[in-house]
């Protein structure tokens, strides 16, 4: 059960990351959270073969790693995960798609290699963006994001509620399966024979622990209401929030590598 | 199953994003209804459930391989269509949010081929008619069991789709829908078998779990006509809004149809790739959209060898660029650390 004790501690990592207090973490979530959707859309909205022009947007995560003081080989192995997916998906593209579309020193590379690399430079640039903005906002922030976007409170306190238990459930997880491994020895997974005991008694377990929640969340006042912190914006979030959309949008309307490379080449 | 950002287009992943909150609103607005406190920290919990319990491998037998519940039917079975609906919105942000898996922009559709088909599809008119009769442990597994493999095949038929319109993959719809669905049918099964296993084993043991929210919903109506008329609307709004935007700058959806009009010459001539197109052409809804076209060639993409020289010098340039400026802040963090 390896994975569940990895899930513990990458929940946790992230955590513990959002907890800092650089330049970006100290941003108003809700401008955090909107450069990140708007940047994830600039990316993806390139065509399949333009892969010059995502090379700029390598700018933002680069950014976000030296002022957020987010390490930055722990990031990229979590972002290696989803690879597989996108991997696999594309790789179709270079079998199928053979149209000679550029020649470089007499090699002709085709419009597939070209579209698959695009793709998973897409693949990085987007996972680093979605880790980066947990890294720098941490839950809690991300929920007050959320409701300042009008986001009905019912689910932000489900949503939050949920996160919680995540990792208790983790480690409910982890001790049934240490106890199951022990009697089972030498066994991959769980037998058919248990599986609905086994699942659903953790079930049961769950239900009654969410009662007791309700009970807990009662004495203490709970009446629906969910109330956070306010965080004011300020003139540095401003800044900063007109600076990138301006940003991401010259590197949509101008190839920035192209007029770069014409300028040094004299083309 | 999940979608990664990179494999959806901004148009596609818009809608998606609109209907999935379209179908979010609407579940609030039920659940509010009939607001029972006690359901807001149940959801919360049994979101934890399903995520923690997709971790567990169990073994098929007969097979080295192994399977995991599917939390939306077994989510909806618990809390109802509309809970159950806004739970796994939830788990599945954080899975995008926490572990990359799927991505932000593509949330929307997770949300929908995860959340909207199982809630609000299979188990309706699944495993909601086959209990209708009343509740035995045999209808409850056949509902369950049937009930996930619909809504698993609902999904990744909605993948395909997905992937399909935002002109990822060269793959044909028809293969990439003969590559997906077998392996969803097997996926399925599995799921449905342990999720079944699980409700009968908590009927059998706890009944009033399963009994208030299955006499709720049979003694209710539920008006599936004002969910539908709220998600066309969100998704006609946002759909036109896109496309206004798409229009006004011809970069994404327009561009290509553009392209793939006004480019004829470039149209690839081996005779397979001309019947493929003319068939997909005539089973797809967006047939001027479709994958494997023609070349898009951009008027600023290097072609000739002379640009593509200047080409590869600015990309590499730019990257160098973006490398150093991260170094420059470093450094000059560095250095006001030691200032201090």
């Amino acid at each position: 059960m390896a994975n569940v004790s990895d899930s513990i501690y990458e929940i946790r990592y992230l955590d513990e990351l959002s907890q800092k207090n650089s330049f970006i973490h100290k941003l108003h979530p809700l401008v955090k959270l909107i450069v990140s959707i708007f940047y994830i859309i600039i990316t993806v909205s390139f065509g399949k073969y333009e892969i010059l022009s995502l090379t700029p947007l390598t700018i933002y995560p680069i950014i976000l790693f030296t002022l957020g003081d987010i390490k930055f080989f722990p990031i990229l192995k979590r972002s290696f995960l989803v690879l597989p997916v996108v991997l696999g998906l594309g790789i179709f593209n270079p079998i199928l798609d053979r149209e000679p579309l550029l020649t470089f020193m007499n090699f002709a590379i085709t419009g597939g290699w070209i579209s698959y690399l695009s793709l998973i430079m897409k693949c990085f640039l987007t996972v680093l963006c979605a880790l980066l903005l947990i890294s720098t906002t941490g839950i809690n922030n991300i929920a007050i994001a959320l409701r300042s976007l009008l986001i009905p409170k019912i689910f932000v306190t489900q949503f939050l509620l949920t996160y919680r238990y995540i990792s208790v459930l983790l480690e409910e997880i982890i001790s049934i399966w240490t106890a199951y491994s022990l009697r089972a020895p030498e066994q991959k997974g769980i037998s058919y024979k248990s599986w609905g005991p086994l699942l659903g008694q953790l079930l049961i377990r769950t239900y009654d622990r969410a009662q007791r929640i309700y009970n807990g969340m009662v004495l203490r006042g709970f009446s629906g209401e969910f109330y956070q912190d306010k965080i004011r914006f300020s003139l540095i979030d401003f800044c900063y929030l007109v600076i990138m959309i301006v940003f991401l949008l010259l590197t949509k309307l101008y190839n920035i590598p192209l007029i770069l490379g014409n300028i040094l080449t004299g083309v | 199953m999940h979608m990664a950002d990179a494999l959806i287009s901004p148009v596609v992943g818009g809608i998606m994003w609109a209907t999935s909150a379209g179908a979010a609103s609407y579940s609030i607005k039920k659940i509010k209804l009939d607001l029972d406190e006690k359901k807001i920290p149940l959801m919360g919990v049994m979101g934890a459930f399903v995520f923690a319990a997709q971790m567990i491998n169990f073994t098929i037998p007969g097979t080295g391989s192994s399977g995991h519940i599917g939390g939306g039917i077994l989510l909806a079975i618990l809390l109802g269509p509309y809970a159950g609906f806004l739970t796994m919105a939830s788990v599945l942000a954080i899975q995008a949010l926490f572990f990359a898996d799927g991505g932000l922009l593509a949330l929307g559709s997770n949300i929908f081929n995860l959340g909207f088909y199982t809630c609000f599809i299979a188990y309706p008119l699944i495993y909601k008619s086959i209990i209708k009769k009343g509740i035995t442990k045999k209808r409850i597994f056949v509902g369950s069991l049937l009930a996930s493999v619909i809504g698993l095949q609902l999904g990744s038929f909605s993948v395909v789709l997905q992937t399909f319109f935002s002109g990822i993959t060269e793959l044909p719809l028809l293969s990439f829908l003969l590559l997906m669905q077998p392996i969803h049918l097997a996926i399925g099964l599995i799921e449905g078998l342990i999720t079944a296993a699980v409700v009968t084993f908590v009927w059998s043991a706890r009944p009033e779990i399963l009994e208030p929210i299955n006499s709720k919903i049979r003694s209710k109506n539920m008006s599936y006509k004002k969910l539908i008329a709220v998600l066309l609307c969100s998704a006609v709004l946002i759909g036109s809004m896109l496309s206004w935007y798409a229009s006004s700058n011809p970069d994404g959806l327009e561009w290509a149809i553009e392209n793939i009009t006004g480019n004829a010459e470039l149209e690839s001539s081996e005779n397979l790739h001309t019947t493929l197109e003319s068939f997909q052409e005539k089973i797809s809804f967006l047939p001027d959209y479709s994958l494997k076209t023609k070349v898009e060639v951009e008027s600023n993409t290097p072609v000739d060898v002379g640009t593509s020289v200047s080409g590869l010098i600015g990309g590499l340039l730019t990257l160098f660029l973006a490398i150093s400026i991260g170094l420059v802040i470093k450094l000059f963090k560095n250095k006001r650390l030691k200032e201090n």
